[in-house]
């Protein structure tokens, strides 16, 4: 047992600074954006000097710039709100699935995604957390160590995903990671209870092209990646027309939910570059602010 | 052996396991291929569809029949199929395999021995007994041997060089007793054939054997009207036919190398055709044989003799002021009587030594300068024949008179002597027959040569023994004197007919003949041949090879005549014979042979040499069927699906090799091509690539910066730059060439300066940055750029003035700095006439644009930039360093604008507007 624990503990203190220094890489490649409120408030850059109105309190007063003028002057900061993100990444089996040997499988491609972002959104000062009650929405550096510490030790013996709106902040934003393969009910389940909190998000369908294009034919026996569901055919490749309407049928399905409760829902492939989906995943969340 | 058609099965029964086949059918129908199993994700999309159809449970009906014809093929094959199996009748009695084993059969002596050892092992299968005969040796018995004794012997039997010597005496000495006859005939008609195959008739059966390719003959060439004409016969005579014949000898270096090459042509059914071979005589002279390319025989070979060599005469007469008196001038009678058989130059001395002439005739010279006394003499010393002849200069002038003139063989008497004339006592004189010891002895004199004037020689120690002609007093007509390898010879007479009647003679001839001024007529009668001793010197074997002739005794001229009319045989074998002064060849083919097919009695069978060969079918049934199983399991994963990734790679290969043809009948880019694409699609700056990978890079990025500052601030918009390889790559391409000069750079090949001059002749440039500006001086790099320049085609250079027009193509300018900023700045020197018009800011300089700008500011560290734009080296300091980057910005846009816009802003149309910036 701690045989285990400890390999375990190695492996992941192997893995994690290239996961983290992969995702920095990542994230260099997007520019920050402002944060500012573009008002007085709680924050740290300077904002303004006004005078001293009654009520102020001494402490409040910059006696450095009032000592240049008659006045009083009060030095006020812009208000800089940190926003709490939390993100879910898919940790089921079926995201291990990668159709070649070349790419690396889907739940990679999420993690590092996911990572850049919390880089990012970290970076800019906001409070990030992963779904569940495990690890919640903190600032800081510190807390990307843990967040890369629980995506690595993430992973469920269940063959697709549940996603949940557990531990998210009201009024916050949502970000999930998953192949969305799985019962849409607990997702749709979980959008309007995010829906109701005023959470609002987005959702990135993390696929690998194999599951796009489903290049198989013959006499073939499909089988989960835990093994708990099984299909048979004669004929792979007559199939496929029908496999891919389903597929656009999911897809479907989930824009229309977005749209529903205002998440914005991309498709991204895991033989694309996962600039392409930080990116993107960085404008939807700036653009739902 | 069981036949079906053309084909015999060794185990017919092993065929009726083509029964099992409909069972197996049966079998294979009802085992479906196993099924892949797959993990895949999006299974859960996958739940509740239903296959279209359930056919593929059972194997499909294309991939049996593969299955099927595969095991087919193995059966067949194991019944051993045999294509064409020879069914041959069983002889009796003795076996006589003939060979004519002459030259002409050489060309495919080896299918002729194999049809033999075949007849060899047949009859000894048939238990019979053999015997093996050439026709071309003597007359001699015939013993009958059992078969394997004679297969033995079999491959020591070679063809001969000549044609068979007595075929009826053949007739005479065959064994007793019935015999079966095999005879393997050149197809060639021999004198006593026809006799010979009625003796063989009589005594059993006779089976004829030709090849099916034509016989081939070369003649000997000929030399007329300057040329060299090659003649070549052919049997049979039928369709048009082209072939090559070869000229070889030895190159300078002595080594055996092809000098010429003459196509030669049959028309329609022409036995015979000729071409013509007009070669200099250097290389005319070395030809030591002939031969047709590709052709193994001696039939096709013909050596050549001294009949083809010519010797190259310089003639040199003096009087040439002489107009019009042709016949009285002092070369004429040597001109005619040389020009059929030598080649004539005629010219200034010193010009014809260079020429390296076999003699050099003078017809009455006295006098030559001391430097061409001395070329003549070392002349003399490697072998030149100088042959002089005598005339009123020579007997007025004091050459040779006290001191023996060292081109003169013997001392002269003053003014010679005249008899025979009007003013004189006696008759003229005649010739004395020639001694045993001089050349030409022999020579039969005729009545009419007489003397009536002629130089003297003085009487010494010497004079009897250089004498090697006299007049019938005993004076000496002819004399001569050795000198280091070769000789002199004097003719005491003039060559014309003013002193003697001899140059009008026959004998003048053959005394130039003899003296080997001249060479023999091609034609050799027997008389010549007479009476010497030939020695063999290079024999050819019948494939036409040359042997060493090692101790083969010399032969008798009269043999040699004999065997020149005839043809050769075993006592004189063809080659290359050589008797006192000169060699014959002795050919197979004379010039007169004509090729006589051979005609057989009627009822004689005649086979050619190929039989119809069995073949074994087995292999190719076995691999066919591998092919199918291969086939089969390809199509098996096809079937279940495994060969995705397989299938696309292999329809990839199959594309590429249906399509790549096409691609690259129609638009295949030429090699270079992207280069010129890629400098071409925009004005691209370019840079010589030193073998020094940081400078290179330097330059690289210098010149992306240059580009970049270009793009954003004029309208030349550059693409990336490019390093060129001055020895490789084509610069017509670039307006703009960058050349860093470093020390360890080696210096352009001749072919890149002929290049490197092309490009700056038709309006390139190149800047030379010696990058020493902050070191002035001689420095290496300095050093380095004179050697380099040297070989450049460079104009005059000067500093740069204060009005070129650098100064002012876009920035106005006063200074030039790179990296350093106190190097001076080299440009083409303006024209001397440059004036200054008053008022102007500038003079009217050059048309053009500079070829080369010199310097040392190291301007491309100046200009270099990074990945990201920025700066890629220190320059100066602080905000000074900054000013001078961009100062070094400006020159380079200036620059590149003076490239491309040459002297447009030297228009005076821009003063006012200069004079507006300039403030003035």
């Amino acid at each position: 047992m701690s045989v285990t624990l400890q390999s375990r503990a190695e492996t992941l203190g192997q893995t994690l600074p290239p996961l983290m220094a992969e995702a920095e890489l990542l994230a260099a490649t997007v520019m920050m954006g402002e944060h500012g409120r573009r008002r007085a408030g709680q924050g740290d850059e300077f904002w303004q000097y006004r005078p001293v109105n009654a009520g102020d309190s001494a402490r409040s007063i910059d006696w450095r710039r009032s000592a240049r003028s008659d006045a009083h002057f009060v030095r006020e900061r812009e208000w800089q709100a940190a926003q709490s993100v939390t993100l879910w990444v898919d940790p089921s089996k079926s995201m291990g699935f990668s159709g070649d040997k070349s790419r690396a499988p889907k739940s990679d491609r999420a993690q590092l995604i996911a990572l850049a972002l919390a880089v990012l959104l970290l970076r800019a000062g906001e409070r990030v957390g992963l779904a569940g009650h495990a690890t919640p929405p903190r600032p800081g550096r510190a807390q990307l160590v843990k967040l890369a510490a629980t995506l690595a030790s993430d992973d469920a013996s269940a063959d697709y995903g549940t996603p949940t709106a557990d531990g998210m902040v009201s009024h916050g934003r949502a970000v999930f990671l998953s192949d969305f393969f799985g019962d849409v009910a607990p997702l749709e389940a979980a959008l309007a209870a995010a829906a109701d909190r005023g959470v609002r998000g987005a959702l990135i369908q993390v696929l690998d092209p194999s599951e796009e294009e489903f290049p198989f034919n013959g006499r073939t026996i499909f089988e989960s990646m835990g093994g708990g569901t099984r299909h048979e055919t004669q004929q792979a490749g007559d199939l496929r027309a029908r496999y891919l309407a389903r597929l656009a049928e999911r897809k479907d399905r989930l824009t229309t939910l977005g749209r529903a409760t205002g998440w914005h829902v991309t498709t991204h492939h895991t033989g694309q570059p996962a600039q392409s989906a930080l990116l993107w995943a960085y404008a939807a969340l700036q653009g739902g602010r | 052996m069981w036949m079906v058609g053309p084909i015999g099965f060794a185990a017919p029964l092993l065929l009726l396991g083509l029964i099992a086949l409909p069972i197996l059918w049966l079998l294979l129908r009802a085992v479906p291929p196993a099924p892949i199993k797959r993990r895949f994700p999006g299974v859960a999309l996958l739940l509740g569809l239903q296959d279209d159809d359930a056919e593929t449970d059972k194997t499909p009906w294309w991939l049996l029949l593969l299955r099927m014809a595969a095991i087919a093929a193995a059966i067949i094959a194991f019944a051993g199929p045999v294509l064409n199996p020879v069914t041959h009748a069983a002889g009796t009695g003795h076996l006589l395999i003939a060979f004519d084993a002459t030259w002409a059969d050489a060309r495919d002596w080896t299918r002729r021995m194999d049809r033999a050892a075949a007849l060899v092992d047949e009859a000894g299968r048939d238990g019979r007994t053999v015997a093996v005969v050439r026709w071309t040796d003597a007359p001699g018995e015939i013993a009958f041997q059992a078969a394997p004794a004679i297969g033995q012997r079999l491959p020591g039997i070679t063809p001969q060089a000549w044609a068979p010597q007595d075929m009826a005496a053949w007739a005479q000495t065959l064994p007793e007793g019935a015999f079966d006859t095999f005879w393997l005939s050149d197809s060639l008609d021999h004198p006593g054939r026809a006799a010979l195959m009625a003796a063989l008739s009589a005594k059993g059966s006779v089976a004829v054997f030709e090849s099916p390719r034509p016989v081939i003959a070369l003649h000997p060439p000929t030399f007329t009207n300057g040329a060299i004409e090659i003649a070549a016969s052919r049997l049979p005579a039928d369709g048009p036919l082209s072939l090559e014949v070869v000229a070889r000898g030895p190159d300078p270096a002595g080594i055996d190398r092809e000098l010429a090459r003459l196509p030669i042509t049959f028309v329609g059914s022409d036995a015979r055709a000729q071409g013509a071979l007009s070669l200099p005589p250097e290389l005319r002279n070395r030809i030591t044989r002939f031969e047709i390319a590709g052709l193994r025989s001696a039939g096709a070979v013909s050596l050549t003799d001294d009949s083809l060599k010519r010797r190259k005469v310089a003639l040199i007469g003096g009087r040439d002021d002489r107009e019009g008196l042709q016949l009285l001038s002092p070369t004429h009678y040597l001109r005619q009587a040389l020009e059929p058989v030598a080649d004539l130059m005629e010219g200034g001395l010193t010009d014809m030594l260079q020429a390296s002439p076999d003699v050099i005739i003078m017809a009455d010279i006295a006098r030559l300068s001391q430097t061409e006394t001395d070329a003549v003499m070392d002349w003399l010393d490697e072998g030149g024949l100088l042959l002089r002849f005598a005339g009123p200069v020579l007997a007025a002038s004091d050459v040779s008179r006290i001191n023996e003139d060292p081109l003169l063989p013997v001392r002269l008497r003053e003014g010679g002597r005249t008899v025979g004339g009007a003013m004189s006592w006696g008759e003229p004189k005649t010739l004395a027959p020639f001694p045993e010891s001089s050349p030409f002895h022999g020579l039969p004199l005729p009545d009419d040569v007489t003397v009536t004037a002629q130089v003297l020689a003085q009487p010494d120690p010497e004079l009897a023994a250089r004498t090697i002609a006299a007049l019938a007093d005993g004076t000496p007509l002819v004399t001569r004197k050795a000198v280091g390898e070769g000789q002199v010879v004097l003719v005491h007479v003039t060559a014309n007919a003013e002193w003697s009647t001899l140059p009008l003679s026959g004998l003048f001839v053959q005394m130039l003949e003899r003296m080997a001024v001249s060479t023999r007529p091609a034609a050799i009668d027997a008389a010549d041949l007479a009476g010497q001793t030939w020695v063999p010197q290079t024999l050819l074997d019948a494939y036409g090879q040359p042997l060493d002739a090692g101790e083969m005794p010399g032969q008798p001229g009269e043999v040699l005549a004999a065997a020149m009319a005839t043809g050769p045989g075993p006592a004189l074998p063809p080659g290359l014979y050589a008797g006192a002064d000169r060699r014959v060849a002795l050919n197979v083919i004379a010039a007169d042979t004509t090729l006589l097919a051979a005609a057989w009695p009627l009822g004689t069978a005649i086979e050619g040499l190929e039989a119809p060969a069995e073949t074994a079918l087995k292999g190719a049934f076995l691999t066919g069927g591998l092919m199918l199983m291969l086939t089969d399991i390809l199509a098996a994963l096809w079937v279940s699906g495994r060969l995705s990734g397989m299938a696309r790679g292999a329809s990839v290969v199959a594309a590429l090799m249906l399509v790549a043809p096409d691609a690259h009948a129609q638009d295949a880019p030429l090699p270079g091509d992207e280069f010129a694409i890629e400098a071409t699609s925009a004005v691209v700056l370019a840079h010589v690539m030193t073998g020094d990978g940081r400078i290179d890079e330097v330059a690289q990025a210098g010149l992306t910066g240059l580009g970049d500052i270009l793009f954003a601030r004029t309208s030349i918009e550059p693409d990336a730059p490019i390093g060129v390889d001055i020895e490789r790559d084509e610069l017509a391409f670039f307006p703009f060439l960058y050349w860093p000069v470093t020390t360890t750079q080696a210096l352009p090949s001749a072919a890149a300066y002929a290049r490197l001059n092309d490009y700056l002749r038709t309006g390139g440039m190149i800047l030379f940055d010696t990058r020493d500006g902050d070191t002035p001086g001689n420095s290496p790099e300095a050093q380095a750029l004179q050697r380099l320049a040297a070989g450049l085609d460079i104009p005059p250079l000067e500093q740069i003035p204060a009005d070129h027009v650098l100064t002012r193509t876009f920035y106005l300018l006063q200074d030039y700095p790179g990296r350093a900023t106190r190097g001076p700045l080299w440009v083409e020197a303006s024209p001397p006439d440059a004036e200054q018009i008053e008022g102007m800011p500038f003079r009217n300089l050059n048309d053009g644009v500079t070829p080369v700008v010199i310097g040392g500011n190291d301007w491309a560290s100046a200009w270099a930039v990074n990945a990201q734009g920025a700066p890629l080296l220190p320059v100066g300091r602080g905000f000074a360093g900054e000013r001078q980057r961009e100062m070094a910005y400006r020159f380079g846009v200036n620059l590149v604008m003076h490239v491309l816009t040459g002297n447009y802003k030297s228009d005076q149309v821009h003063v006012p507007a200069l004079l507006d910036r300039l403030g003035q």
